[in-house]
């Protein structure tokens, strides 16, 4: 439904406000749900239609559950499309929808002007609509079962993407002359400097001779190495090089393009929803609010920001530093002076009036990502008075405790979960192994374990769609562990690689 | 109204109770919401399918997270296997909220594959119900509707060109009277009542009753499901009947000589005082171990059943449950006496694992 004329005067109203502040977005265009199809759309994850699958059955049970013993409550959607689709929920009070309405166009705005948006499709919602089309064109042809099972593999597989492949021209086009006979390059060893009589001393002819043929050698191995460099968009190359059938490629197509479009979101989830929450905040306090109001929205805002000890709210962190980076650079404190400044006191008081503040923070909220927005504006100062630690398993007690609030430390932590979008770093070495068209994976191990019975069985869903063996090596309890699956049988075996404690000698594991 | 995603949300619970994928049974795990209602904390079952990523492990990643407290002190509990910030102050009683007995219905339809029940009658046992939903002009005064009246009056007031904005003085005449005035609406209404018998004499022992309360537990869901009204009634025998609360039914424990006559004697009685088998859609279910006294009685239960029972009632099922002491051999007296009657079901329970055959025996043939 769209909006009533009570709403859409409120609309105008906020919108009005928003562009006076400098924000820039697509239209927005606002539609009124009741709660059962806030929750169906909310589980398709923002569309209206999604191709046929279990899982938004589960969402929408969930969220269903959720609502109905009053624990959940989604007071707002909104999607990166051009134009903008943004929800508000049927039978929220007033106040409740000017906050939506001002948190939108915060999104919205984000969504136009940050960098890492900036390759997606901004049709998605006909795209999606697509997707669907095709993929019931498959059901119908195949039957769900068959198109599900393979759907399901996929999703397993779902990220592992190349977040940064949108923006970095990897894979190679075939150039003409590549086709072209190639002709041999000269290959020189590189010669030490001498003097003409010392010339056969310093650099001897057999020695140069092998020092080239192993060059040789070594481009030789590189041409004929597949894929050339390491991928680590396994999708692409599962659509480009698996023997699949045009309808599991064109799955498999799907998926990567989901998971491509929704990447962003996920790599910049403080940040867009710290932006919206600054903006609603500023937007209501500073212009939107009547006084009857102020108790429902300080209810709700504080509703929205509250932290629980178990994770960071993104929502909080996010308006914090936003906040935090426009008060530094309102007052200059930043640079070498203020770096180099010795005096604790002076700092705290450091006040040079340079009111750049809005202007950074448009800016940050233009080039940065949560990884780039952490690792550049996240100060001792901010991690205390934010009271922000790190917390760790402890395997004796069964508890999860609080390890603690030093700077690095946290700053590394959250850096950590935030790096890949807290994926685990994975890509495909060779698919050509043992020469035997076999897939060899390596997880590049940063000091946490994959979860193993998930790892066995995602490598099993690989092993389905590359019709072959595949291998993942990886650390498993601080030992080089080899996982390959053959496609029934998953066998382990230690290996040595580098950054494990011990290699020890190849012992064979039957699980 | 239908949702585009109810298609998803069946298949889903397809998965999850195994009907199909089973592929990915190994992947569903049995979350929680946990809720209040009142007082109590709930718990919400929750089922998950999860399907499966390279990914870390939740208890080696570990976390940053905000708030008060030094190193060491504890954030969350791995008891759930959720992590931090699940769970809602421990220590308090958490109950469960199971399924609705709705789906629990649902659920004994689909596996024992149970026809729906086709209510006896139905077309023909309607009820009247009056609704005020109508506007007439005519009526008693006492069903006068003001608003209307007063806003006819206004119309002919205004047209006649009599109605005056500085003295809005607005007088209803006769014909501008409206009156509140009721339709009648005829509804076919499918009453249901489940007559219990149990034997209680001495040879009935906790474990045949424990089956009894099984047996009688599905089959009330299952009425439940497909009746809106459903009455129940227990009676309890031995060597005579007697009408009795379910509480009772469930816990009597008695002993003495069994005469099943008895307990027939006052279902008839029942179902003729009160049931109206025109209108109702009859269940008596009887329970015993299969020892009666004597061959007259069991000559007499016969004739109760062929003459009045048998003619009332959608069915009549006998469930006999082993037991070390009765001889089972009512069920074959039965069988020998009314061979071909439709109505009449029996079946042998001999142990738990034999319920879910007797009820669908008794629930299978959808009357």
């Amino acid at each position: 439904m769209n909006l009533t004329p009570e709403l859409n005067y409120i609309r105008e109203e906020i919108e009005g406000y928003a562009r006076q502040y400098g924000l820039d977005f697509f239209e927005v265009i606002f539609e009124v749900l009741e709660f059962d199809e806030m929750n169906e759309i909310a589980a398709y994850g923002g569309y209206p239609t999604r191709y046929p699958h279990w899982r938004w059955g589960m969402e929408y049970d969930h969220l269903s559950k959720g609502y109905a013993y009053g624990l959940q409550k989604i007071y707002e959607m909104v999607i990166n499309n051009d134009p903008c689709y943004a929800y508000l929920l049927r039978g929220n009070a007033l106040v409740d929808q000017k906050i939506v309405m001002a948190h939108v166009f915060g999104h919205a705005d984000f969504f136009k002007n940050n960098y890492w948006f900036s390759r997606t499709n901004r049709k998605m919602m006909d795209e999606i609509a697509n997707h669907a089309t095709r993929m019931n064109r498959y059901i119908a042809r195949l039957g769900q079962d068959r198109v599900e099972t393979f759907i399901d593999q996929a999703l397993s597989i779902e990220n592992l993407i190349d977040y940064h492949a949108p923006f970095i021209k990897r894979m190679e086009t075939p150039q003409r002359s590549d086709l072209e006979e190639q002709k041999e390059e000269i290959i020189r060893a590189r010669r030490l400097k001498s003097k003409p009589y010392m010339e056969s001393f310093i650099n001897p002819a057999e020695v140069l001779h092998a020092e080239e043929e192993r060059i040789r050698e070594k481009t030789r191995m590189k041409k004929r190495a597949f894929p050339e460099e390491p991928e680590k968009d396994v999708l692409y190359f599962l659509q480009e090089h698996a023997p699949l059938e045009r309808w599991e490629r064109d799955i498999l197509s799907i998926v990567r393009e989901e998971a491509y479009y929704y990447a962003p979101q996920a790599q910049t989830k403080i940040m867009n929803e710290g932006w919206a929450a600054y903006w609603h905040s500023r937007i209501m306090t500073e212009k939107a609010l009547t006084d009857s109001e102020i108790i429902d929205y300080a209810d709700h805002h504080s509703g929205t920001l509250g932290v629980s000890a178990g994770a960071i709210n993104p929502y909080k962190i996010g308006i914090e530093l936003f906040r935090d980076i426009e008060d530094r650079w309102n007052k200059g404190k930043f640079g070498k002076e203020y770096e180099e400044c010795d005096d604790m006191d002076a700092k705290e008081r450091w006040d040079k009036n340079l009111g750049l503040g809005r202007e950074k923070i448009f800016e940050v909220r233009r080039i940065h990502n949560d990884v780039t927005f952490i690792d550049t504006f996240l100060t001792p100062e901010f991690v205390e008075r934010q009271k922000l630690f790190v917390y760790g398993y402890d395997k004796s007690t069964g508890n999860y405790v609080i390890l603690d609030r030093d700077f690095n430390s946290v700053k590394q932590k959250l850096l950590f979960t935030l790096t890949n979008c807290g994926q685990p770093h994975i890509e495909i070495i060779d698919a050509n192994y043992k020469n035997r068209g076999e897939m060899y994976l390596m997880h590049r191990h940063e000091g946490v374990d994959l979860k193993h019975d998930y790892a066995v069985d995602t490598l099993k869903n690989l092993a389905a769609i590359w019709h072959r063996p595949v291998h993942i090596e990886t650390v498993v309890e601080g030992k080089g562990t080899l996982i390959s699956c053959d496609g029934k049988k998953v066998e382990e075996e230690t290996i040595k690689v580098q950054g494990a404690e011990s290699g020890g000698a190849a012992e064979k594991q039957m699980p | 109204m239908v949702h585009r995603i109810d298609k998803d949300s069946t298949r889903f619970k397809h998965i999850v109770r195994s009907q199909i994928r089973k592929d990915l049974k190994k992947y569903i795990s049995q979350g929680e919401l946990i809720g209040r209602k009142g007082k109590n904390l709930v718990s919400i079952p929750l089922p998950q399918i999860d399907i499966p990523h390279f990914r870390y492990g939740t208890k080696e990643k570990g976390g940053v997270g905000q708030g008060e407290g030094e190193p060491g002190t504890v954030i969350g509990n791995d008891a759930a296997g959720t992590g931090p910030g699940a769970g809602d102050q421990p220590g308090e009683h958490i109950l469960e909220v199971d399924i609705t007995l709705d789906e629990l219905a649902e659920l004994l339809g689909e596996e024992l594959q149970l026809p729906n029940i086709q209510p006896r009658g139905a077309a023909r046992i309607v009820t009247e119900k009056d609704k005020y939903s109508q506007i007439r002009k005519s009526g008693p005064e006492s069903l006068r509707h003001f608003k209307r009246t007063y806003k006819e009056a206004l119309k002919r007031q205004i047209a006649s060109g009599t109605y005056d904005p500085a003295n809005p003085v607005i007088i209803p005449v006769r014909e501008d009277k409206r009156y509140r005035s009721w339709r009648t609406t005829y509804r076919p209404e499918s009453n249901a009542v489940i007559i219990y018998m149990m034997d209680v004499s001495g040879s009935m022992g906790a474990e045949q009753k424990e089956i009894v309360r099984i047996e009688a537990f599905w089959i009330d869901t299952w009425l439940q499901h497909n009746y809106r009204n459903l009455e129940r009634r227990y009676i309890v025998h031995d060597a005579a009947a007697r009408e009795v609360t379910e509480d009772i039914f469930y816990h009597l424990r008695e002993s003495g000589g069994t005469r099943i006559s008895s307990a027939y004697t006052l279902c008839n009685q029942l179902i003729d005082e009160r049931y109206n088998p025109a209108s109702w859609n009859i269940y008596p279910f009887h329970f015993s171990d299969g020892d009666n006294w004597g061959s007259d009685d069991t000559q007499e239960c016969v004739a109760l059943l062929k003459n009045s029972l048998l003619k009332k009632v959608n069915m009549f099922c006998y469930g006999q449950v082993k037991s070390a002491y009765g001889s089972g051999k009512f069920i074959k007296d039965l069988g020998e006496a009314l061979p071909g009657e439709e109505n009449l079901l029996t079946s042998e329970i001999n142990d738990k694992e034999e319920i879910v055959d007797s009820i669908r025996t008794f629930l299978g043939k959808g009357k």
